[in-house]
């Protein structure tokens, strides 16, 4: 039997083509992939580079102990603690935010939630995360800080607690949809058994069913933070560009993203040193966005019941 | 459908008036009655889709979790009626226990998941005798008193579902529902559940569901029969003692099922 | 034993209760967020609506509120998203296939996987920031609409690859086995089977990964230095602005006319994005139907 002929009387070199095409296709895909890791390494290459530069000329001892931050303006200082504790700041007033109602919509979807409401929800979680955050931004500066100088009639234009709320309502719909997704998660037969002892549908949520998902949740947490401090537009329009060591939401501060975009708008010279710090302040965002993500990846990885 | 009048002497602890069960539009159950005794062991057998299932789970109320579902008739327990409206199925389900097919411990300690029945319904005396107790009852106990702080999922298969066992007894219930309990074990996990019915029997009531004839004449007391048309709505066929319906059923149907002639 | 079903009542009554308390917990939480995007929506009409012109789309940006208009950033937005499409489609859709069909089951694609998540989590100012260096400074593209796109491109292949890595794993495995058993080869397999019932997937996330394009300005700023744009770029290597970031000149500006104009631009920016999303919701509808028959 001569596998080589077909029934089919086929097109002359039919199959030669078929594998070429198959090899070439092979490659490229491969490439594809492996653009991936070179984006990686691209990024830390670019970050390391430009911040050896910075590093050579401002002491690491400078950067972390110095209190203030100022490239700039003479006399210059490059401490990064006020970028760092403004982050901070904004970030922990969202989390004040997103936690708690990122927590209870999850379980309210999750637990609770008949199918028409479902129906409603989602899609109006789906449109707040989608909103481009320099709307957010705008919402922050025209609305939300008018309205709260009336509760703090000395808070300036510009400050954290606005930012830092409105950075808590975008992350709300990140935060409850890996909550819920981790919740869903958690296999309906543990819900019965719960259920079949005589417990409500509330205590069968809270003792059986969240504790089950917990590693998901706390993961929840970590990664929505880590993407509320990379967050730029929004604190760029209503944080502030005044770089303070301050822990009082009311007054005007700067984020570490906010402070890049202010030097990139500027047009640093191209290897000055205000240029370079741009990017020392990325390297240290980056470190921080990053182990936040793998820890929260790694939370999963570790804790996840095998049911 | 066929019953035994004997039963005049004896204590019913459940009884079901005209059951009629329908999840929609669907008929799952039509017309049944029959009397559960107490501290027997009353089998429901039958071909799958029969409905002995949606009828096991009728007496804890179970179904109710699903929206569409509805119930016609009665059942009594107590001298109530448990569909009564102004009851909450939570209650019912305290004193009715379920154990189900595939066991489903807690991803908890073994010690916590035989007391979550007991914390939630506010118990007030000692958790640590309660808890040796229920699991002495389960003939878990030797195997696990040294390590009632593990993870439950450290257990094998067979010891898991003695744990769900245990963690249903925590709260004594009167009455326990098995729901095929052993079709995910091994030969070795089956009959050490098998001798514990009969054990838990003298403290308990027990009504099993089981696709296993054989399971059902070793462990049970009563059988009832349930079988469905093409309209797959299950009926109950015969209801008998056990040693009755398998060596002398009434009803050409049971004769077919217990024989083998279709499955 | 017999049943006491009073006694158990009182400790139900409390129980039920707190659970009452917890759901409405939930449903404030639910409030909060419904209130936060209603506020926000009501907040950007009433200030904008009235500067929703002919002249906001077509002018371009001018000092005098009432003769600015979007025209030169929504043309940069148009003609990034097209450039971007360009480079990060072929690349996204060709390692989602990779990882899905392709890869062997060892650490590399373990490696790769993990890095690609990682890639989505990454702040995008730091993507601005690599685009800076690599495609502005060191191949010397200059401001250009390309440095521009090709910056946007490396943001958003992680979305790109994830959704497409989906569309592809929801392909029956029945469909492959059927084309391997009439002696098809891998690549044709994937031709002929897999591609073509994934494509609505894919073609989702295609249009929901540009979406996200279209609000981002963070990159963007740092690539652009938002200098006063007030012309349309013609060839790639054009400086360029797109929408995000004249929303962001405007929202900058004290002035109370600005303000509104900044509205009026978010008014443009969401009515764009809905309709990318609407279409690509309909597609996802009609691919379920589909797959459903």
């Amino acid at each position: 039997m001569n596998l080589n002929n077909s029934v089919f009387d086929s097109k002359r070199g039919h199959r030669l083509r078929t594998k070429i095409e198959g090899r070439v296709v092979n490659l490229f895909v491969s490439i594809c992939a492996f653009i991936t890791l070179v984006v990686t390494f691209a990024i830390i290459w670019n970050l390391l580079q430009q911040s050896i530069g910075f590093f050579s000329q401002v002491s690491i001892i400078e950067f972390f102990t110095e209190k203030r931050w100022s490239p700039i303006l003479i006399p210059k200082s490059f401490g990064i603690a006020p970028l760092v504790v403004g982050t901070f700041l904004v970030t922990v007033i969202s989390s004040f935010v997103a936690v708690p109602v990122g927590l209870a919509v999850a379980i309210y979807l999750a637990e609770y939630a008949p199918e028409t409401v479902r129906k409603i929800l989602r899609p109006v979680l789906e449109v707040l995360a989608g909103i481009p955050t320099v709307v957010y931004g705008y919402f922050a500066l025209t609305f939300v800080t008018p309205l709260l100088k009336i509760v703090f009639p000395e808070m300036i234009i510009f400050n954290a607690l606005s930012a830092g709320l409105v950075m808590g309502i975008m992350i709300i719909p990140f935060v409850s949809s890996l909550t819920e997704d981790a919740l869903i998660s958690v296999p309906n037969s543990l819900r019965q058994a719960s259920y079949a002892l005589g417990a409500t549908r509330f205590e069968t949520s809270i003792k059986v069913v969240v504790p089950a998902a917990l590693s998901g949740i706390v993961a929840a947490f970590i990664l929505g933070l880590s993407r509320a401090i990379g967050e730029t537009m929004l604190v760029t329009i209503a944080a502030g560009a005044t770089p303070k060591l301050t822990f009082n939401p009311i007054e005007s501060i700067q984020t570490m993203t906010a402070y890049i975009v202010q030097l990139a708008l500027g047009e640093a010279a191209n290897g000055s040193i205000e240029y370079q710090s741009i990017y020392a302040v990325g390297i240290l965002l980056f470190v921080i966005t990053f182990s936040m993500n793998t820890l929260g990846h790694w939370i999963v990885k570790r804790w996840r019941n095998v049911y | 459908m066929i019953m035994n009048n004997e039963q005049n002497k004896s204590n019913i602890i459940l009884k079901v008036k005209n059951l009629s069960f329908y999840y929609g539009a669907f008929q799952a159950l039509k017309n049944v009655s029959l009397d559960i005794e107490a501290n027997k062991v009353t089998a429901l057998i039958g071909p799958s889709g029969c409905g002995k299932s949606t009828l096991l789970r009728c007496f804890n109320r179970m179904n109710d979790l699903f929206s569409n579902s509805k119930v016609e008739g009665q059942i009594i327990f107590d001298d109530l009626d448990i569909y009564t409206q102004s009851i909450d199925p939570v209650l019912i389900r305290s004193k009715i226990g379920m154990v189900f097919q595939k066991p489903n411990p807690f991803p908890k300690s073994i010690y916590d998941n035989v007391a979550f029945g007991l914390r939630i319904n506010g118990f007030a005396g000692n958790y640590d005798e309660e808890v040796e107790r229920a699991l002495i009852q389960s003939a878990l106990w030797d195997e696990v008193k040294d390590r009632l702080k593990d993870n439950a999922f450290s257990l094998s298969g067979g010891q898991q579902q003695r744990l769900c066992i245990a963690r249903a007894l925590a709260i004594r219930p009167d009455v326990i529902l098995l729901d095929e309990p052993t079709s995910a074990l091994d030969p070795i996990g089956t009959v050490k559940i098998e001798d514990l019915i009969n054990v838990l029997k003298n403290d308990y009531t027990i009504i099993i569901v089981t696709h296993n004839m054989q399971q059902a004449a070793r462990v049970s007391d009563k059988t009832a029969f349930l079988l469905s048309g093409e309209d797959r709505c299950g009926i109950l066929i015969e209801y008998d003692y056990t040693q009755n319906i398998f060596s002398n059923p009434k009803m050409k149907e049971t004769e077919d099922y217990i024989t083998g002639r279709f499955s | 034993m017999s049943i006491d079903l009073k006694l158990n009542q009182n400790n139900l009554s409390r129980r039920k209760f707190i659970g009452i308390v917890f759901l409405a917990f939930c449903l404030l939480g639910v409030l909060v967020a419904m209130m936060g995007l209603i506020s926000l929506l009501i907040q950007v009409i009433l200030q904008g609506y009235e500067w929703v012109t002919p002249n906001l789309i077509f002018n371009y940006p001018s000092r005098h509120p009432e003769q600015a208009g979007l025209w030169a950033a929504l043309i940069g937005t148009l003609y990034m998203m097209g450039l971007t499409a360009l480079i990060t489609v072929p690349i996204g859709i060709g390692a989602a296939i990779y990882l899905e069909e392709y890869a062997p089951k060892n650490w590399i694609t373990s490696f790769i996987e993990i890095n690609t998540s990682n890639l989505a989590g990454i702040p995008s100012i730091v993507y601005g920031l690599l685009g800076l260096s690599i495609f502005v400074y060191f191949l010397k593209l200059e401001r250009s609409i390309l440095a521009g796109s090709l910056t946007m491109s490396l943001l958003i292949l992680p979305v790109l690859i994830l959704a497409s890595r989906e569309a592809i794993k929801a392909v029956p495995s029945a469909h492959r086995e059927a084309a391997f058993a009439l002696g098809g080869d891998k690549w044709q397999v994937v031709k002929m089977a897999v591609l073509p019932t994934a494509f609505p997937g894919i073609l989702t996330g295609v249009i929901l990964a540009l979406s996200r394009a279209i609000g981002e300005a963070a990159p963007m700023v740092a690539i652009t230095a938002l200098v006063y744009i007030t012309f349309i770029p013609v060839t790639p290597m054009d400086r360029f602005t797109v929408m995000p970031i004249q929303i962001f000149n405007w929202v900058s500006r004290p002035q109370d006319d600005f303000r509104g104009l900044a509205a009026g631009g978010i008014i443009i920016l969401l009515i764009l994005l809905l309709s990318m999303n609407s279409i690509a919701v309909i597609l996802r509808n009609k691919f379920q139907k589909r797959s459903e028959e």
